[in-house]
């Protein structure tokens, strides 16, 4: 599925092409308890600070059209692919993401039906980072060690657990996220132990499109740059039009969308690729 | 963070709520003790709630022993519900927090809840399954009446589980001015302690009462179990007993402890039904208070140390029991209590005490439908 993007978006290519860490990569502890992948992060941000580039991640759920989606999305701009696999109760999400987790459930997509999903994505996309996001309870059953190692071997990049707090199992690698409601400490905590970048959600709520992008933002993007001046931060709920993409990226390194993502998505991946390709045209 | 009740518990809910679960543990911690919040509740209990609720011995209904019944039926509102919610009411006002959320699966809950929003004038909303909705409309009245306002859930099984979810979305999304009022002794700590805690009055007072009127503790203390509040609440007065034996009745279709595993489910890991895959599976129980899929952590551990037993009662047990005891003593059971009657005719022991943790009268269409055994 090629799908020109607007001219110009690509006309640099993003800096960390072929850069993509692969799976096998080994963990490696420091004083902070960072890991080299959180160190390629880093200096990733660094890069793409110095060349103007905001990230663009699209969460897509796990499905069988997911990997000619996730291409189409890549081809029109995104820098990560975020593959839900879906749980029976989403705490952490509005109703569009709710439901597609009800039919992709109906359709069979269990924890062996996503990560062979998974590994089609990293074979069509096969350098551009792939986050599974899911709730506590699917690795609660598959076995947390054994989920992670086989998600990573089918080809993802790290891991974000909707309902895993920075405190809740720590020893597991993943992408940590924090609200609006954070204090300053819980900040610290995730920004210390994230896998990399920390995901900002925007807003008190779940996902789902809003009307105006939530005023948190700035205060929450303000005090993460604080707490960790160097990490890369991605915002993400609530954020569905070109509009809330541009004032979003205007404040953090990169953007998240996925309910209305996966709204475009029905119509098929052209659809989905043009949409993309709006938001990369618009941060 | 750690798990709280052996490898069950914890705090599995998105960032968002955790300060607010610390804000509102600290509150606990600091009032928990304090005198002035016990007098409060005292008073609260004595002269509003109509506590303590009577011991009732039931002669006809169990001949050929001694059964008590520890009257929570006879508590304003109808049911045991009253404890908890008049305690986080307390407590929410404590924190500040002018607005109330809470999820119902009989409506017990709901209309405490309501009851004390009402009665301490506060923002009032309950998410309670369409499914539940039509099965208990009278509480859905209640609660209209009451001044709460009823939010229907539509999707997935239309019954607790969902509810659930709803009011801890809405929670997530007005944590700053919201009290998230939880029915039962499941979700993120600290709440499976602090409604512990609420209900432990069930308890302290039976074991009195049972000291006064049989001379000495009972062998056996049977509660229903669906989240399982009215059955902690009856444990905690005899947990350190240890020769009373604690029996928990689950609906058989809803057998989180007899026939769940380990899982995460509302911000708590639990026994839960639940597949190979963790994803949550629906339960099913006549009564709309039984018929949810997960139960408080700390039932899961006293299930696996073993201090506690756990069986089911079926629909049609239950039924039996509802019109038994009806019909023997009086007394109009809740469907949910009707499980621990069913299993108390056919125990061992010969002292026995049951909580009634509600009336029935929410019950007599889905009782009157049923097919009579």
């Amino acid at each position: 599925m090629a799908h020109a993007p607007p001219r110009g978006i690509r006309a640099i290519p993003p800096p960390w092409v072929g850069d993509y860490l692969p799976a096998s990569l080994e963990v490696d502890d420091t004083a902070l308890g960072r890991t080299r992948l959180c160190q390629f992060w880093i200096e990733r941000r660094a890069v793409t600070v110095a060349a103007g580039r905001k990230a663009l991640v699209i969460y897509l759920m796990a499905g069988l059209d997911t990997p000619e989606l996730a291409e189409a999305a890549v081809a029109g701009g995104a820098d990560l692919i975020e593959i839900g696999f879906p749980f029976s109760d989403p705490l952490a999400d509005g109703p569009v993401i709710r439901r597609a987790a009800e039919r992709a459930l109906a359709q069979g997509m269990r924890t062996a039906a996503c990560l062979a999903c998974l590994r089609e994505v990293r074979q069509r996309a096969p350098k551009t980072p792939i986050v599974p996001m899911t709730y506590s309870s699917l690795l609660e059953a598959y076995g947390w060690e054994r989920f992670a190692e086989e998600t990573r071997a089918a080809g993802a990049t790290s891991l974000i657990v909707a309902d895993l707090p920075a405190d809740e199992r720590p020893d597991l690698r993943r992408i940590q996220l924090v609200a609006p409601t954070s204090t300053d400490e819980r900040i610290a905590l995730a920004a210390s132990t994230t896998d990399g970048w920390l995901y900002l959600v925007t807003v008190a709520g779940t996902t789902g499109a809003r009307t105006d992008l939530s005023p948190a933002l700035a205060g929450l993007v303000e005090r993460a740059r604080h707490a960790a001046p160097q990490l890369p931060l991605y915002a993400g709920f609530g954020i569905s039009t070109p509009d809330h993409a541009r004032q979003a990226a205007r404040l953090a390194d990169g953007i998240v969308v996925g309910s209305r993502a996966l709204e475009v998505a029905e119509a098929g991946p052209a659809a989905l690729g043009d949409y993309v390709a709006s938001l990369r045209a618009a941060i | 963070m750690s798990l709280t009740y052996g490898p069950y518990g914890g705090r599995f809910v998105p960032e968002t709520l955790i300060p607010a679960l610390d804000e509102l543990q600290a509150a606990w911690e600091s009032l928990r003790d304090d005198d002035a919040f016990r007098r409060e509740l005292h008073e609260l209990a004595t002269s509003y709630a109509g506590r303590p609720t009577p011991l009732t011995l039931a002669e006809r209904f169990a001949p050929g022993k001694r059964l008590y019944l520890k009257r929570e039926d006879l508590l304003h509102t109808g049911a045991h519900k009253l404890n908890n919610a008049l305690g986080q009411a307390v407590l929410a006002r404590r924190l500040g927090k002018q607005r109330i959320v809470a999820e119902t699966g009989a409506g017990q809950h709901g209309v405490a809840t309501a009851t004390v929003c009402a009665r301490f004038g506060l923002e009032c909303v309950v998410y309670m399954g369409e499914e539940d909705m039509r099965r208990q409309r009278p509480n859905v009245e209640r609660m209209g009446l009451l001044g709460a306002e009823v939010r229907p859930v539509d999707f997935g099984t239309q019954t607790l589980k969902e509810a659930t979810s709803e009011a801890i979305r809405d929670w997530i999304t007005n944590v700053e001015t919201t009290h998230y009022l939880i029915g039962s002794c499941v979700g993120p700590h600290p709440y499976p302690e602090i409604v512990r805690e609420l209900q432990a009055v069930i308890g302290r007072e039976a074991r009195e009462q049972m000291l006064a009127a049989a001379g000495r503790l009972p062998e056996l203390a049977i509660a229903c179990v669906g989240g399982g509040s009215n059955a902690i609440g009856l444990f905690a007065g005899f947990i350190d007993d240890a020769q009373v034996r604690l029996l928990g009745v689950e609906a058989a279709g809803a057998a989180s402890l007899g026939a769940g595993r380990p899982g995460v489910l509302h911000g708590a890991r639990s026994s839960l039904l639940a597949d190979a895959d963790g994803q949550i599976l629906d339960a099913h129980s006549i009564s709309a208070g039984l018929d949810y899929p997960g139960v408080g952590p700390e039932h899961a551990q006293l299930r696996d140390t073993g201090r506690a037993d756990y069986v089911t009662a079926t629909d049609e047990e239950a039924t039996a029991a509802f019109r038994r005891l009806a019909e023997t003593e009086g007394i109009i059971p809740a469907l949910e209590s009707s499980h621990a009657l069913a299993r108390a005719l056919h125990v061992e022991e010969e002292l026995v005490l049951v909580c009634l943790s509600g009336r029935g009268d929410k019950d007599l269409a889905e009782v009157l439908a049923a097919p009579r055994s």
